[in-house]
This record gives structure tokens, C-alpha cells and sequence, in this order.
């Protein structure tokens, strides 16, 4: 019997606010630990959570980019477990009324979309850390920081709607590239500030009734989300077939050793004991607010790619590209805008992010230093022939590291774009005197032999020529001497 | 209505309390008599009540600012029974079991 | 004048004294300490944290302001940076917060200094200031009687004239009920007018700071001092406070709710004849009784105990002995460091309570108790309001009983929680509500009465305590005819 899987993600988004959740303590990564600590989140007592207005407005922003239904009213629930890293022994979340429901988030490239259905989407607090080192010898323990505790969060739980991991795979990139489109958060799963735990069950194909579901945990990349995924799928599957039940489980996988192991079997399944947090009143968000939020909503990523094609006929991958981040879609519009569209899709495609991938810089960074506009020059030139690629390149290099219009940097660097017919016809004429019976072969008919003598234009102008003028050239002046018309006398040469 | 030995044992458990197994039914005896004078609200009529709070709803959140609160990690760390390095020192948790 | 005296004055008239130069205020501050304190404090066992130094650092800051010079006893669950806040528990030993409480730093603003830590029944659950851990605290009026709970020690402190005002807190009663058995005034004020910011939470959506005075001028200075919205409580009510600048100013054609039936069986027949003192007095001061039936006490007492506790077994989850507080020792893991870190750390009062509370909101009970409990709380709130509507200040009882003896309830919960059948409501309601002396019992064990008003009533409630005071009489109402306080004189 063959099986299909469905699966459910539930993803953490670690919000880019300045300060905290429910404090005003700064919400970095990377400090010295419990350097980043009030009474309110270390739990200490008496202390009292005020919700955070710019972590409200990024959850706004993203369940209206989403599609959610904003409730007018949400309410803060406390979330009951022990745990270290949890200083009160509560998490503030949200449970029966969180404040985004539906929603859905388009995959895939600018043409052909996949949507995915969301369940819900709500505010909590991030937990403290704790690391367990091992020392030979010690007594084995636990350190704690509370730095992260009180860290703006936004959960994410997609409804059942995914089959395969690679689709999952799709869905967190999208998810990513989203997040740091609207400015949500810095999205980076390594650092912890985009988290998923997948929810995977398997039944018969074509079955309406879902099988027992495991959670998977500590899925720390996409890779392992999609890796992860297919390892659990495959152990499931395994057990169908043997005829054995799949029993409800919570697992951890290892994406070095690709090994699943089992963390918590369903006989402890937490009590959470939700109830309103009393401490924090219901959280209201009135219509002008919400107007004014979905006013303030940029353009988004998958709107942004279509019109990409739609306005400069870019293929729906390389739009798909160029929006991958709105700065980088904004960067190539502000150069596209001064240049062709394709051209300048190529020249961002390849020269830009090499450097951005090279010198570790962002595209904010990058247009400092070259803004989109001179760069857009630049590749107006190429497009009107007027400079070679290869020379282009160079100025390229050079306009990283100086400033100056094109002409400016290659005066100072010695160079002629030698585009223009006055200038190379000299060398070609030279090229012809040198290779008489090249020339004669290409008058027979010989194509590669013009290649040749194209070369040898290059050569002598060191590369400083534009291939095609050169071509037209020769062509010209072999087919003026086919006609019968002799070359000018250049002085210093015989006739 | 009454609360039996193996539900004080399961509710202590969720608290993080002992109740020595002598005074489990004691304890139960307890909780029982409290929850049966609870019964008392199913003689009310809660006819159109829904749960009130007093809080107004919040429109005016926090700022995301400094609220002068901060503490240094020597007065978080001072107050600390363990403490190692910066960090809150604690037994670890072991491998499958809920701390 | 000299110290031997200074403990006698109001709060008032001891401020305008250390203002003027009359005195210092470390003299203002010693006077209760070297005066009744000497001669009452190791029986009556009133306060919890004592710190000389503290007293003396407290009365240097050059004092002036509203409450210059003047001692203030703060219950032990307000965090204060200068002495311990243990909430007479062990499992807050020798913690000692890197914060002020919100109402501390008014009160210290204002002037005022504290005087020690009031001792209290542990984490505020009690009715008569014996599950503290430090031992009991006994009525000055009798030291075999309790003098109620759980704000025991801030109002034995203020009954023996140690200090002439104390911060509190209530939950069910816990300010207004002591204050009633101590004989002195006790005020709840409405939700959310004095912030909890700094007060160690029981139930969230019930507690509130309480004044303890023996002067009805006094308890409303401090509350206008103290009152108003705080932004680091989001539960503060917005707005500017009620202004009770009025205080003296009577209570004539004031209606009174007169709920007969809820002491027609169950309350003892002198705190009946003490409220039939009050409704005299009131009605010489001008005031009218309106008679009517009000809704019963067990409905609060029932919807108190299910809310109460499942706030507080979320409140107190947090004292696991990780990040401070009692650990117990040699823990081989961390479920067992929780588990007896707590269980050696909490008394058993708070840890029935923290069950019950568990078991409330426990997956499969929550909407039979906690929720129906949340809907019950709006019910008893619509009752306050249709009274309200119909006068102006609802008078009953205080406590059922006289001040009882120690030991006396210890083995009856339930009888405990029963105590405080006329106060729980208020907290349920979010009004204000105030618990004001009357004459003493024959016998001579204080006795008093409790006046509840609306939202932002605490003008009222506090003419109406003015008008008892002064025993109905108008002529002596204004404040220059300030009640002489009776002290405790038999032991």
C-alpha cells in the first residue's frame, strides 16, 4: 500500500525589535551573558510584562503581507512547564485568541505559485539558554543566560499542507526571504532567529483521515528541516509496511549523522494549564491602526517579482532572484532604470553578487559605495556597444574602489574604450597591411579567418576594442576592396 | 466530586511539590471539601456573563525604549544560590525526562 | 517636644513637626521603636525585617515632602532595595531585591521612611498572620488573639504605635480584615489605583496595595501620594486618581445600602451591634440608610478560592531555587532540585493553595472551575453595580467574628477562608472598599465595620470613615478635631 505524508510546520520567527517582549532590556545577540537583564525578564518578583508596541506593529506587518485576518481583540496566555531557561515557569504566548488566523504564503518563482495555508500566527517571549558543557571530573551541570529571555517572537503554524520536504524546503526560504523583506527579522536560522519544528504523519494515498503524527525538534537549517523530514518519512514508512503503528513521539535530528533520535514519548505530554495572563490587558488593535499598518506595507517580494518580468521581460527565475531581498530588487530597478533591463538583470545577477558573496557585504553596503545609478552608467555603455565586456569588467573593478564617471576612470587608467569607428580604423587598416592573404582568404569566403584578423584588432588595441565595431570594420573595408576601391594611403606606407 | 490520592499525586507532580504518601489523603480530604463549597456556583445564574477583566485594553503599548530597569549581570548573578562564569549554574536535565 | 510623645501624632502633624524643625527625622523615625516598640514589639511580634541602619539611612535623605520624618511600616511582600523581601517565607530567605516597589519610591519620594519590613502570613494566604515562617504576629489588644491576616504585622505595627501608617496588601480581605481586628483603618483602593509593580503577586487580578492608619486624614494623604497610574503596570488604572482632598468634609446626604440579610445568621452579635453603631453614626452625620437584600457571600467565597489559587499557582511557580530563594541543597537533578527546593521552601497553607490552583486550571477542569469561576466574578460585579445604582456606600460587616484566637482555625481550611466572606467581594469586583473602627467590643477586643463603594469611590469611603470617627457628630468632623487614639493598654 503506498503512503503519502502530510506535514504541519510551526515556526519560530525571533523579531528584529530593539528591545524585548514584555521589558525594555535590549533585545542583541552576542552579549556578555546575563548582561541583557531586568526583574521583569529574569522573573524575579513583583516584577510586571508591558507589551512591546514595535514588536505588535511587526506582527502586523506580517500577517497582512500574509493575508491573516487580524483579530481586533488578542489575548496573552500563560503557557505552564518548568524549565531553566524559563525564568517564571510560564511563557506569555498567545493561545485561544492569537492575533492573526489564515493566512497563506506564496512559493515559488514569479510565474508558477504554490500557496500555503497557515493556521494562525502569534506574539510570545523567547526563553533564556542554557548549554550544558562537560568538564572531566565535575559533577555534570547546567549554565543558564537569560540574555534571550523576553526576545520578541512570532509563531507560525502552517496548516497540514505539505507532502514532501523539499516543499517544505521552498516554504522556509520563502518564509526567510519574506521576514527580512518587511523587516521583521534578520530571519538567520543559524543564529536561532527563524526556528522550525515539523509535524509529520503518513496514510494510505488518497485517504481523508490523518495517521499519528511525530513532532520533530531542533531542526536548525533547511537542510536539516528537508533532510530531517525524509529521514522520518522513511521510519515511518518502514513501520507501516512491517505492519507495526506508528506511535506519537517527539524526535530530535542529527543533520551531521542524519540520525533521528526519540526525545519524549507521549505518555508525557505536557499539561500547559493555559489561562489569560492578568497581568497584561487584552491587546486591541483598532481599525485605523491596522489601515494604517497595511498603508505602510512595501511592495511585496512575489508582487515585486512579477512586475520585474512583467515591466523588464526578465525571466520569472532571474526576477525570482533579483527579489530575493527588496534592496537588491530596489538596486537593480534604480540601475535598470538607467540602462536596459536585461542587461542590467545580468550584470547585478553575476558582477554584484559576486562581490556581495566575496567581500561578505550586503547590498546596502555595496550601493554605498556603487550607487545603482553609476553602475547603471556603466552598463547603459555596454548596451550601446560603446565599451566591451571584458574592459567593462575593469571599470567595474575600479569603480568599487574609486569615484568618477566612466570616461574619468579610464583617462586616469590609460585606457581608450575604443568603440568608435575613428578610432580603430587605423588599427584595422594596419591589421589588413600586415595580413594580406588573411585578407584575401576572408574575401573567398573564410569566416574564420576574419575571426583571426578580428584578433589581431583586439591584440593591438589590448583588448581595448569593441569586438563587434572591429568586425564591422573589417567587413566594410574588405568588402570596399572587393569593390575595387583602394585603402587611403596611411602616411608612411607605399601604395 | 471528591479529589482522590492518585489526582493529588498527579497535581503535586505538575506543581514541583512532595506530598509525602502519609498525608495524601489528608491532602485530598483537603482540596475535596474546598472544591465541593465551590459546587456552590452551579447555583448561580451566569445567564450572559463572559469573564471580565479590569485592565483596559491596551491601544497605548510600550515604546520599544530603555526603561532604565537594566540590571548589571552582578546584582542578577548575586542573588543567584549557584552561580559560575556569568551564568546560573544548575543541576542538568536529564536525558528524556521533564525537569 | 520630645520623643516620648512624637509616636502619638499623626502622620500629618508629625511631617509638618520635622518640616519646621520641630524635631529631626531620625528622631520622628526612633520614637515608635524607643517608645511602644520597647514595650510591645517582642510580644505582638509585628515586624518581620528590622534594620537599624536602614532606618537611620532612610531618615538621613534630608527629609521633606508631604510624609517628612514619617516612619511607615511595609508589609514584607513590597520589594524594597533596603531591606529583605521574603513574604514571610522560606523559600525568599535572605532575598533582598535590586528593585523598589513602585509605592515604595512614592512613599520614599513623599518623604517618608520605612520603618521595617511588616511581618505576614506567607505569600499574603491567610487570614491571621500565623503561616508565617518567622512565627505569628499577635493582636495588641490581646496577645492571645490573632490580629487577622494576612497584613497582621503592617496593622498590629500602626494598633500599638509603633508607625501611623502602614502599606499592605489585599487579595480577599487581607488589609481590611486585620485592620478590622487591630482596630485601626484599612483601605483597599479600587483596581489598578496603586500600582503592583513591586508587589510579590498572589492572585494578579485581585491584589492591591492597602493603607493601614489610624486616622482617616492620614490613610488619605498617603493615598493621594501614592496613587495614580504607573507605567510599568499595565493592570494601573489610567487617569488621575479620585481625589479624596475632601476627607472631613461629611457625609451628609450620603445614602448607605443597609444588606441586612447577609448577618441575619453567621455573625457574631457584637459585630452586629457594631454596625448598627456605624449605620446611627452615619445616619447623625446626615446620611440615609437604604435597606436591601445583597447577594450572599458563599458565591464569592467559592469563585475567590477557585481564581485566587490558579493565579497563585502561576504567581509562585517561579520560587524553583534556580535564579534565587531557598535551594535545596545536594539536588542530583534539576526535577529534583524544583521539587524540593519548593516543597521545603513553601508552607503548607501555600501549598494546599498552589494545588487547588493547579487542579483548576488543569487540562479537563479549567472550564468547570476557572472559567466558570471568571464568569461567576462578572455575575458578583453586575450585583455591586445594581447596588450602587441605589446608594451610595454599601455598609456590612468586616469579619463575621471578633479577632479569634490563635490557633483556633489552623485545622479547618475551609473555616479560614470563610473568614473573610464580606471581603472577598470587593476584590472580585475591583471596587474600593475600607474597613473602619467602631467602639470596641464589651470586653474591650476591637470591632469594626466595612464600607464598600463603587469604581473610584475612595472619597467617599474615606468622609464616611472621617464621619465615624468623629462618631456621627458633625461639629467635630473638620480636621482640627482630630480623634484622639486609643491605645492599647490591657495586655
Amino acid at each position: 500500500m503506498a503512503h503519502e505524508a502530510v506535514i504541519g510546520l510551526e515556526c519560530h520567527i525571533q523579531l528584529r525589535t530593539r528591545g524585548k517582549m514584555f521589558c525594555g532590556c535590549p533585545a542583541e545577540f552576542g552579549a556578555a551573558p546575563n548582561a541583557n537583564v531586568c526583574p521583569v525578564c529574569l522573573g524575579l518578583p513583583g516584577a510586571l510584562p508591558r507589551a512591546n508596541h514595535a514588536a505588535v506593529e511587526a506582527a502586523l506587518r506580517l500577517g497582512l503581507a500574509l493575508g491573516c485576518a487580524i483579530r481586533e481583540e488578542s489575548v496573552f496566555a500563560r503557557k505552564h512547564y518548568f524549565y531553566p531557561d524559563l525564568p517564571k515557569n510560564y511563557q506569555i504566548s498567545q493561545y485561544d485568541r492569537p492575533l492573526c488566523v489564515g493566512g497563506a504564503l506564496p512559493v515559488g518563482d514569479a510565474g508558477g505559485e504554490r500557496r500555503y495555508e497557515l493556521e494562525r500566527l502569534h506574539l510570545e517571549e523567547d526563553t533564556g539558554k542554557s548549554s550544558h558543557p562537560v568538564r572531566a571530573g565535575d559533577r555534570p551541570f547546567s549554565l543558564v543566560d537569560f540574555n534571550r529571555a523576553g526576545v520578541p517572537l512570532l509563531e507560525l503554524v502552517t496548516q497540514p499542507v505539505f507532502r514532501e520536504p523539499a516543499e517544505c524546503a521552498a516554504f522556509l526560504a520563502a518564509l526567510r526571504r519574506l521576514v527580512r523583506w518587511l523587516d521583521v527579522s534578520d530571519g538567520d536560522m543559524e543564529k536561532g532567529q527563524l526556528r522550525c519544528d515539523a509535524n509529520v504523519s503518513l496514510r494510505p494515498v488518497g485517504a481523508a483521515v490523518l495517521g499519528v503524527k511525530t513532532e520533530l525538534k531542533n531542526l536548525n537549517s533547511i537542510r536539516g528541516v528537508e533532510k530531517g523530514l525524509a529521514a522520518e518519512i522513511i521510519r515511518q514508512r518502514r513501520l507501516l509496511e512491517a505492519g507495526n503503528p506508528v506511535e506519537q513521539a517527539t524526535l530530535l535530528y542529527d543533520v551531521e549523522h542524519d540520525r533521528l533520535a526519540v526525545m519524549r514519548s507521549k505518555e508525557d505530554a505536557h499539561d500547559y494549564r493555559y489561562f489569560p495572563e492578568p497581568d497584561l490587558p487584552l491587546l486591541r488593535v483598532e481599525g485605523p491602526v491596522l489601515e494604517a499598518a497595511r498603508a505602510r506595507l512595501p511592495e511585496l517580494p512575489w508582487s515585486r517579482a512579477a512586475r520585474l518580468v512583467a515591466r523588464h521581460g526578465l525571466s520569472a527565475r532571474d526576477a525570482s532572484v533579483l527579489s530575493e531581498q527588496r534592496e537588491l530588487a530596489d538596486y537593480y530597478e534604480a540601475c535598470a532604470a538607467a540602462a536596459d533591463g536585461r542587461q542590467a538583470a545580468s550584470w547585478v545577477m553575476t558582477e554584484v553578487l559576486r562581490v556581495l558573496h566575496e567581500r561578505a557585504v550586503s547590498i546596502v553596503d555595496f550601493a554605498a559605495r556603487l550607487p545603482a545609478i553609476r553602475l547603471g552608467g556603466l552598463v547603459a555603455r555596454v548596451a550601446a556597444k560603446d565599451i566591451p565586456r571584458p574592459l567593462a569588467k575593469q571599470v567595474f573593478a575600479w569603480m568599487l574602489e574609486e569615484a568618477g564617471g566612466v570616461d574619468d576612470l579610464l583617462a586616469r587608467h590609460g585606457v581608450r574604450a575604443m568603440g568608435a569607428a575613428t578610432d580603430l580604423r587605423p588599427l584595422v587598416l594596419e591589421v589588413l597591411l600586415e595580413h594580406e592573404e588573411a585578407a584575401a582568404q576572408v574575401l573567398a569566403g573564410s569566416t574564420r579567418t576574419l575571426d583571426f584578423l578580428v584578433g589581431q584588432v583586439m591584440r593591438k588595441s589590448r583588448g581595448q576594442a569593441a569586438p563587434q565595431v572591429v568586425r564591422e570594420l573589417l567587413a566594410a573595408e574588405l568588402a570596399r576592396r572587393s569593390a575595387g576601391e583602394f585603402p587611403p594611403r596611411a602616411p608612411g606606407f607605399a601604395p | 466530586m471528591a479529589i482522590q490520592r492518585d489526582e493529588v499525586r498527579r497535581i503535586a507532580g505538575l506543581a514541583r511539590l512532595e506530598i509525602r504518601e502519609e498525608d495524601l489523603d489528608r491532602v485530598a480530604a483537603e482540596l475535596s471539601s474546598v472544591l465541593e463549597y465551590a459546587e456552590a456556583l452551579k447555583r448561580l445564574d451566569l445567564e450572559g456573563c463572559e469573564p471580565l477583566s479590569f485592565a483596559p485594553p491596551a491601544t497605548a503599548l510600550r515604546a520599544d525604549e530603555p526603561d532604565g530597569r537594566r540590571l548589571t549581570a552582578r546584582q542578577a548573578l548575586g542573588m543567584a544560590p549557584e552561580a559560575e562564569g556569568g551564568f546560573f549554574v544548575v543541576p542538568p536535565v536529564l536525558e528524556g525526562q521533564d525537569p | 517636644m520630645t520623643g516620648r510623645e512624637l509616636w502619638r501624632l499623626t502622620a500629618r502633624a508629625l511631617a509638618a513637626a520635622v518640616r519646621a524643625g520641630e524635631c529631626t527625622a531620625l528622631e520622628a523615625v526612633s520614637a515608635g521603636w524607643e517608645g511602644p516598640a520597647a514595650r510591645w514589639e517582642r510580644e505582638v511580634h509585628a515586624i518581620a525585617h528590622s534594620d537599624l541602619e536602614a532606618r537611620a539611612a532612610g531618615a538621613g535623605t534630608a527629609p521633606h515632602g508631604p510624609l517628612a520624618g514619617v516612619p511607615i511600616v511595609v508589609k514584607d511582600n513590597l520589594c524594597t532595595c533596603d531591606y529583605p523581601t521574603t513574604c514571610g517565607s522560606r523559600v525568599l530567605a535572605g532575598y533582598q531585591p535590586p528593585y523598589d516597589a513602585t509605592v515604595v519610591r512614592r512613599l520614599r519620594e513623599a518623604g517618608g521612611v520605612i520603618s521595617g519590613k511588616g511581618n505576614m502570613d506567607e505569600f499574603a494566604m491567610g487570614s491571621s498572620t500565623e503561616f508565617s515562617c518567622y512565627g505569628p504576629t499577635r493582636n495588641p489588644y490581646d496577645l492571645a488573639r490573632v490580629p487577622g491576616g494576612s497584613s497582621g504585622g503592617p496593622a498590629a505595627a500602626v494598633a500599638y504605635g509603633l508607625v501611623p501608617l502602614a502599606l499592605g496588601s489585599d487579595t480577599g480581605g487581607s488589609v481590611r480584615q486585620p485592620g478590622a481586628f487591630c482596630g485601626v483603618i484599612g483601605l483597599k483602593p479600587t483596581y489598578g489605583r496603586l500600582s503592583r509593580y513591586g508587589l510579590v503577586a498572589f492572585a494578579s487580578s485581585l491584589d492591591q496595595v492597602g493603607i493601614l492608619g489610624r486616622h482617616a486624614g492620614d490613610v488619605a494623604l498617603l493615598y493621594a501620594l501614592l496613587a495614580g497610574p504607573d507605567p510599568l503596570d499595565a493592570t494601573s488604572r489610567p487617569g488621575p486618581p479620585p481625589d479624596v482632598g475632601g476627607w472631613d468634609g461629611g457625609v451628609e446626604g450620603l445614602r448607605f445600602g443597609w444588606p441586612a440579610n447577609l448577618w441575619r445568621e453567621g455573625v457574631d452579635a457584637e459585630v452586629v451591634g457594631g454596625l448598627e453603631e456605624a449605620a446611627a453614626a452615619l445616619e447623625r452625620a446626615g446620611a440615609r440608610r437604604v435597606p436591601f437584600d445583597f447577594l450572599p457571600g458563599e458565591y464569592a467565597v467559592a469563585t475567590y478560592y477557585l481564581l485566587a489559587t490558579a493565579e497563585a499557582s502561576s504567581n509562585l511557580a517561579r520560587f524553583d531555587g534556580v535564579r534565587y530563594g531557598h535551594r535545596a541543597p545536594k539536588s542530583p537533578d534539576l526535577h529534583a532540585l524544583y521539587t524540593r527546593s519548593r516543597s521545603a521552601g513553601l508552607g503548607v497553607e501555600v501549598q494546599r493553595r498552589v494545588l487547588l490552583g493547579t487542579y483548576a486550571l488543569s487540562a479537563g477542569y479549567y472550564d468547570e472551575y476557572y472559567l466558570t469561576a471568571q464568569r461567576a466574578r462578572t455575575r458578583i460585579r453586575r450585583e455591586y453595580e445594581a447596588a450602587f445604582s441605589r446608594c451610595d456606600l454599601l455598609l456590612m460587616p468586616a469579619a463575621p467574628t471578633l479577632p479569634f484566637r490563635l490557633g483556633e482555625k489552623l485545622d479547618d481550611p475551609l473555616a479560614m477562608y470563610l473568614s473573610d466572606i464580606f471581603t472577598l467581594g470587593a476584590n472580585l469586583a475591583g471596587i474600593p472598599a475600607l474597613s473602619a473602627p467602631v467602639t470596641p467590643a464589651a470586653g474591650g477586643l476591637p470591632r469594626a465595620v466595612q464600607l464598600l463603594g463603587p469604581d473610584d469611590g475612595e472619597g467617599l469611603l474615606l468622609r464616611a470613615a472621617r464621619a465615624l470617627e468623629v462618631r456621627g457628630d458633625r461639629a467635630r468632623l473638620d480636621r482640627s478635631h482630630e480623634v484622639e487614639f486609643t491605645w492599647p493598654t490591657k495586655r
